[in-house]
C-alpha cells in the first residue's frame, strides 16, 4: 500500500468498525417488534453501563503503591458528596477536576512521575 | 495526533467520522509504529465493544426519529449516551429535536476540540495534565443521579461486583467487556426481583 494512503486506510477502517459495533443492536432489533426484555433493558441496563464506566475510567489506580490513587479517590468523593447535596452538575464536574487536577501538582507523594514535579 | 505528524486534516477528519476518543489515541502510536490494518480492526473492536450495549437501551427512541435515525446510532459515545440517559425534558420540548441536538452538539464540540488540539498541540504552553478527570467526573454525576432516582439499587450492586471481579482476575485491560458482558447476563437473570422492586 501506498504510504500516503496508510492512514486515511487506518482512519476509514476504524471508523467502520466503530460505527458497525454502534449500529449492530439497531441491524438485530431495529425492524422488528421489540420484545418486552428490551424495555427492560432499555431501563436497567444504563445505571450498570454507566456504573462501570465510572469503574473503567479509574481503572488504572494503584491501590498498593504511592499515591495509592488518593487524587482520584479524593476527588471522586468531592463530586459525590457535591451532586448529593448542592445537585449542580456544573460545580461538581469543575469542582472535582480542579481539585484532581491541584492534587497531582501540589502534593508532591500524590504524583506517579515524582520527578517531573 | 499532530505531535506523532499525521497533521491536522488527519485529527479533524478522525473526530467527524471515527468519534471515539480512545480508539483515536490508540490509533496514533499504532500508525506511527506502521501496525498491520487486521490488528488495528481487533483493537478497534476490543477498545469500542462497550457501544454494542449502547445501543439496546435506545433502539425504541432512536428509530421514531426517521431520517435522522442513522446520524443517531453512528453518533452514539460515551459522552453522548450518559446525557442522553440523563437528561430530562420539560413537558413542551420536542423531545426528538432535543435529542438530534445533544448528539450533533457533542459531535461537533468533539471535532471543533481536535481541531484546536491539533491546532495548539505543538505551541500549547500550559499544562493542562489531569482535566481528563472532567470525563469521570461526569460520569459519576450521572451515576448519583440514577442512584437517587432508581428505586431498585441491584444494577449498581451486580455492576460493581462484576467489575471488581474481572478488575481483580483480568486486570485494567481486559475486564471492561467481561465485565458488561456479565452484567447484562445477571440483570436478564434477575429480571424478576428487579422488575418488581420498581426499576424506577
Amino acid at each position: 500500500m501506498k504510504a500516503e494512503l496508510y492512514p486515511l486506510a487506518v482512519i476509514a477502517l476504524t471508523a467502520i468498525v466503530t460505527w458497525l459495533l454502534r449500529a449492530l443492536p439497531f441491524i438485530i432489533f431495529g425492524k422488528r417488534e421489540l420484545p418486552d426484555v428490551i424495555g427492560y433493558l432499555g431501563k436497567i441496563l444504563p445505571p450498570a453501563i454507566m456504573t462501570i464506566l465510572v469503574i473503567y475510567c479509574l481503572k488504572s489506580i494503584d491501590l498498593t503503591a504511592k499515591p495509592f490513587g488518593l487524587p482520584e479517590i479524593i476527588s471522586s468523593l468531592l463530586v459525590v458528596i457535591l451532586q448529593s447535596t448542592k445537585k449542580s452538575m456544573y460545580l461538581s464536574i469543575i469542582a472535582g477536576t480542579v481539585c484532581y487536577m491541584i492534587l497531582i501538582r501540589v502534593v508532591p507523594v500524590f504524583c506517579t512521575g515524582c520527578n517531573t514535579y | 495526533m499532530n505531535n506523532a505528524g499525521y497533521g491536522i486534516l488527519l485529527s479533524v477528519v478522525s473526530a467527524v467520522f471515527i468519534f471515539a476518543g480512545s480508539m483515536q489515541l490508540i490509533m496514533v502510536p499504532m500508525m506511527v509504529s506502521g501496525a498491520s490494518l487486521l490488528s488495528i480492526a481487533v483493537m478497534t473492536i476490543f477498545v469500542n465493544a462497550r457501544h454494542l450495549f449502547y445501543g439496546i437501551g435506545f433502539i425504541e427512541r432512536f428509530r421514531k426519529m426517521g431520517i435522522r435515525y442513522p446520524y443517531m446510532i453512528l453518533t452514539l459515545t460515551d459522552e453522548t449516551y450518559s446525557v442522553l440517559c440523563s437528561v430530562k425534558y420539560e413537558d413542551d420540548v420536542d423531545t426528538q429535536k432535543a435529542d438530534f441536538f445533544i448528539a450533533m452538539l457533542d459531535h461537533f464540540y468533539w471535532i471543533f476540540g481536535c481541531f484546536i488540539g491539533a491546532l495548539a498541540g505543538s505551541f500549547l504552553k500550559f499544562d493542562l495534565t489531569g482535566i481528563d478527570f472532567s470525563a469521570t467526573a461526569f460520569f459519576l454525576v450521572v451515576v448519583v443521579n440514577q442512584f437517587r432516582e432508581y428505586k431498585t439499587k441491584l444494577p449498581f450492586i451486580i455492576a460493581v461486583l462484576c467489575s471488581a471481579v474481572f478488575l481483580v482476575f483480568l486486570g485494567p485491560q481486559k475486564f471492561l467487556i467481561p465485565a458488561m458482558t456479565t452484567t447484562l447476563i445477571m440483570i436478564l437473570f434477575f429480571k424478576k426481583p428487579i422488575s418488581s422492586n420498581g426499576g424506577f
